[in-house]
């Protein structure tokens, strides 16, 4: 029997890295202090449908083959594709995006993260406005106020107010939940809106018009501001610029209601800006609520290795960067890539149905540990190593600090970056021999 | 075993005090060396100026500059130093490249070296942050590597130096250079990030940082003390108070003058002062805002415990990043600019904002002067370092182009032509007729590195020195370089050769190779009962205040493929 302590939780943003896990025999028979999500990642590893072999479609139907016929196969489909889209690459290791994002450069592939279907809008905006951001934990540590924005970490990141934000106790706050003010702002009373002081419910899609009567109050314009915005009283809107202007450390957590509502990047842009204006009063910070335990990772990597977070482009050589022009599901809705290679991500089961027509139409590669509605698409399938359990790597943090994640119990699977190493040798292969 | 003889360099080495003689230079295993075999590999270099790799002891390029990336996509197509930047589509040898400011990781190992620098410093780790950095560093090719660890408004710090705790303090320092893997102190407006962490800013040396009871420059003077306790091979490396704000150049001379009676064991500085173009402002406004810089100069004359680096602005567009946070958010009001922010738990605050210095803005212009007349009004070249803070006043790919401005008087009327008249009155740098020559350009962007980074086997040729070498096509016995700035400039942009580790990696200014570089930082050691007693204080505040445990927080040896572990032993 093992146990390791301190082990990093690889399931959502907030990758938790006080897990103690014991291991007997090579299975981990106990989890300490992982919420439900966690706990059901490092324990139900083979409850779930794990792909056992590598698979290639023939005659409609997914067989298993050798790990060398499949890479074979897939090195056939993106040499002979003109444009491959690849896709995902957030539930794995920043090593492995890396190879990822080479593979993508070598073959003039386009390159997307789940960001599109999430927070690419937040990226835009800090493109445009910038993204005023702290440490986690200097939100424990100094955060009288905590606002949650279309978000619902009770259920997504169910220790993120216990460890980082309304209940955690730090060295400004030191009572916790009662040193703090929590406020959530939604469409509708969520689990986490129960634990608010005040709830704050708008109209769907108004997120822009209350930022803006926000802004509008923070500035001293409170005559602009109608009677109601966003279905919230001028009174209450008051009221809440009044605690932020009062506050001494306002965190605002948005999450994809801001994200992925009406106005878009432009709600990013008015949180961007409502907190440079209240900083002008006090200090507030901004921090997106991350899914996938590694897609900031991937913003990071993809942006140190090619200047841009995300919908990179490699047609051209260069990379070229034009989200609505290059995105995941731009392309597939365009229908312009003609083949695409899926990991660590399940395009089938969140992309808009006109994005899997077309995914169904062409040679789709997937690499992955469990059967999805992705493996449903595709025509070659890898089996891979779970990243933080079964492997090694680093991942970041919502907030953009990065962990190592241990490598915690044996496994027969190939990691996702060999998988995409393996994957660029051959493609080096079958170029040159070309 | 691999061999090098290069033959008819006319070699500029001032740490051996060679200045433009003809001689060839042998290397063996990636080192300078007496003499090789009959079989070594010939370069003729045919009387070209040649000189040691550069150094560039303070530079933003692994870390902070991904946010500025991050918000800039606009920067990636910005080709306003053909050759040196913009897209430029993957080689056989090459990765794809982006960028001018905020180039990506591979562009920025690719453009240093055919500047023919091969070693560079990241001025600002966060610890709690190290972990990036380092996986950035592993991503820049070629170039060996060091970072600055910050520790001026780290609380474990400033309780120390509240608490009166030395020992303690030294050996906080010797373990935050451990878990971040960093080479030395960074201190950037003491105390000021703690501040901000509430909005806030210390006003200058002895306003006392809320809630922890010390002032700056308590801060200052603990970590000075610290360093030498420990025996690091560099000074602290301070970024004073008060950046930025016209009449800054008084807490600027105070903080300099602090460290006066400091000693050292080691032969360099105890002090290095940071980007001081940017801490050299007379005036009480922006509106009688005027240059400092001979207030400065003259203090700087006056004294050898010190030395600094420029932060030269260039014109055009620039992206500013700092640790110093309230500096970015006031920037960001002033200009009406984007702004990114990093509050760094129990360590510090960040923050990164773009900007244009344009010729036209007399402020601009008395900026662009004030980093000349700091490099031309001291009068030892051994107390420069030449930078321009990149990307804070300009990115490093204008290096070229701002020599020029050191080594031509003509060359900077040119440029003075453009200001508005305002701007000359507020100036001294058009009654400055000094010209620095290559043996002082040597210095300052390779020789007194070597001194201040006590890095003895680089920023020289000398038999043992790491046989990191720059060829450029310019031959000091027939240029002009008082006049010939042109071809100073295409010389200095694209090496004719840059030699790194004894590989050829720059050849007519295309970069030939790509192997990976080194990464250097500091083990210093302190007595185990010193340790362990930090370690009690230490592991309370992961148990209570970090976001993540102390196990985790460490940077691992996996982030290091390539490590020089410089030990020490404390005093």
């Amino acid at each position: 029997m093992v146990v390791i302590t301190d082990a990093i939780c690889s399931l959502c943003g907030s990758l938790c890295d006080d897990i103690t896990v014991t291991v007997e025999d090579n299975v981990i028979t106990n989890v300490e202090r992982a919420c439900i999500l966690g706990r059901n990642k490092f324990v139900g590893m083979f409850l779930h449908d794990r792909i056992e072999s590598p698979m290639i479609r023939k005659n409609g139907e997914l067989v298993d083959v050798s790990y060398e016929e499949a890479i074979d196969e897939a090195a056939k489909i993106l040499v002979n594709s003109k444009r491959t889209l690849s896709y995902g690459w957030c539930s794995t290791s920043c090593e492995a995006i890396s190879k990822a994002i080479q593979l993508a450069e070598e073959t003039g592939s386009l390159i997307d993260s789940t960001a599109n279907v999430c927070h690419g809008p937040s990226a835009l905006a800090v493109q445009e406005k910038g993204g005023p951001s702290a440490t986690l934990g200097a939100v424990k540590n100094r955060a009288d106020v905590v606002i949650f924005w279309g978000c619902n970490p009770a259920h997504a990141h169910p220790r993120h107010m216990s460890r980082y934000s309304s209940f955690s106790k730090g060295f400004f706050t030191q009572k916790g939940r009662k040193d703090r003010k929590m406020i959530v702002i939604d469409v509708r009373k969520t689990d986490t809106a129960k634990l608010a002081d005040t709830y704050v419910e708008i109209e769907q899609g108004s997120d822009y018009l209350l930022v803006t009567a926000l802004r509008s109050a923070i500035n001293g314009h409170e005559d602009v501001i109608p009677d109601a915005v966003a279905g919230v009283s001028k009174e209450d809107i008051l009221e809440l610029a009044n605690v932020l202007k009062e506050a001494k450390y306002t965190c605002v957590f948005y999450g994809m209601g801001v994200t992925q509502s009406r106005s878009k990047y432009k709600n990013g842009d008015g949180v961007s800006s409502l907190i440079s204006d209240i900083n002008q009063h006090s200090k507030a910070v901004m921090i997106g609520m991350r899914g996938h335990y590694n897609v900031t990772g991937f913003g990071q990597v993809a942006t140190w290795e090619t200047g841009f977070p995300m919908a990179i482009d490699f047609t051209r050589g260069a990379p070229y960067y034009n989200p609505g022009e290059t995105g995941a599901n731009d392309v597939l809705v365009r229908g312009d890539v003609d083949a695409a290679i899926i990991s660590a991500a399940d395009a089938g089961a969140h992309f808009p149905q006109d994005s899997l027509k077309y995914l169904a139409k062409i040679p789709v590669i997937q690499i992955d540990p469990y059967a999805n509605p992705t493996t449903e698409l595709s025509d070659v399938v890898f089996p891979a190593a779970v990243v933080g359990v079964e492997a090694e790597g680093t991942a970041y943090r919502m907030d953009g600090i990065s962990l190592r994640m241990k490598k915690l119990i044996d496994t027969k699977f190939k990691t996702d970056e060999e998988i995409t190493v393996d994957l660029i040798n051959k493609v080096r292969e079958l170029k040159g021999g070309a | 075993m691999s061999e090098l003889l290069i033959k008819n360099a006319v070699v500029c080495d001032p740490i051996n005090n060679v200045n433009c003689e003809k001689m060839d230079i042998s290397v063996k295993d990636g080192k300078i060396v007496e003499s090789v075999s009959s079989g070594a590999k010939v370069i003729d270099a045919g009387g070209k100026l040649t000189m040691a790799g550069g150094v560039d002891g303070h530079t933003h390029c692994a870390g902070k500059i991904n946010v500025g990336r991050f918000m800039s996509p606009h920067d990636m197509r910005m080709t306003n130093v053909p050759g040196l930047s913009g897209k430029e589509a993957p080689t056989a040898t090459t990765r794809a490249q982006v960028g001018y400011n905020t180039p990506n990781a591979f562009a920025i190992g690719y453009r240093y070296a055919k500047l023919g620098y091969t070693t560079i410093g990241e001025a600002a780790i966060p610890i709690i942050g190290a972990r990036h950095t380092h996986e950035e560093f592993e991503a820049i090719p070629i170039l060996d590597k060091f970072g600055l660890t910050l520790f001026g408004s780290n609380w474990q710090v400033m309780e120390y130096i509240r608490d009166d705790e030395p020992e303690k303090l030294a050996a906080y320092v010797a373990w935050g250079l451990k878990a971040s893997r960093g080479y030395g102190i960074k201190i950037v407006n003491p105390g000021g990030g703690e501040a901000w962490g509430w909005g806030k800013n210390v006003s200058g040396l002895d306003d006392p940082v809320p809630n922890f009871d010390v002032t700056p420059a308590q801060i200052i003077m603990g970590l000075a003390e610290a360093n030498e306790k420990l025996n690091l091979p560099h000074s602290i490396h301070l970024h004073c108070n008060n950046l930025g704000k016209p009449g800054n150049y008084e807490t600027t001379i105070a903080s300099m003058k602090l460290l006066e009676n400091l000693k050292s064991n080691r032969d360099r500085q105890v002090l290095h002062v940071t980007h001081v173009q940017f801490n050299a402002y007379g005036g009480t406004s922006w509106r009688d805002f005027e240059s400092a810089a001979p207030q400065v100069s003259d203090y700087i004359n006056s004294t050898d415990h010190m030395t600094f680096d420029l932060g030269q602005a260039i014109f055009g567009p620039a992206m500013t990043m700092t640790a110093d946070g309230p500096v970015e958010y006031a920037n960001s009001r002033m200009l009406n600019a984007k702004w990114s922010n990093m509050d760094v738990e129990l360590e510090d605050a960040s923050g990164v904002v773009p900007i244009t210095y344009s010729p036209k803005n007399f402020v601009n212009a008395v900026q662009w002067a004030i980093g000349l007349e700091l490099a031309l009004l001291v009068d030892d070249p051994w107390k420069v370092m030449f930078t321009t803070d990149s990307p804070n006043g300009g990115s490093f790919v204008n290096y070229p182009e701002a020599y020029t401005y050191l080594m031509s008087a003509k060359r900077r009327a040119e440029v003075i032509e453009g200001f508005p008249e305002m701007a000359l009155g507020r100036m001294n740098i058009p009654g400055i007729d000094r010209e620095i020559d290559l043996y002082e350009l040597a210095i300052m962007t390779r020789a007194m590195q070597s001194k201040i980074y006590c890095m003895d086997t680089k920023g020289h040729l000398g038999v043992g020195a790491d046989a990191d070498i720059a060829i450029y096509d310019l031959k000091p016995d027939s240029v002009d370089t008082t006049v010939e700035y042109a071809a100073v400039k295409k010389a200095f942009s694209g090496a004719a050769y840059t030699i790194k580790s004894g590989e050829v990696v720059v050849k007519d200014g295309e970069i030939a190779m790509t192997p990976e570089g080194r990464t250097y930082w500091v083990n210093a050691k302190m007595p185990q009962a010193t340790v362990d007693a930090m370690q009690v204080d230490v592991a309370k505040k992961f148990k209570k205040y970090y976001s993540v445990s102390q196990s985790n927080y460490m940077v691992e040896d996996e982030y290091l493929p390539h490590p020089v572990e410089i030990t020490t032993e404390a005093v």
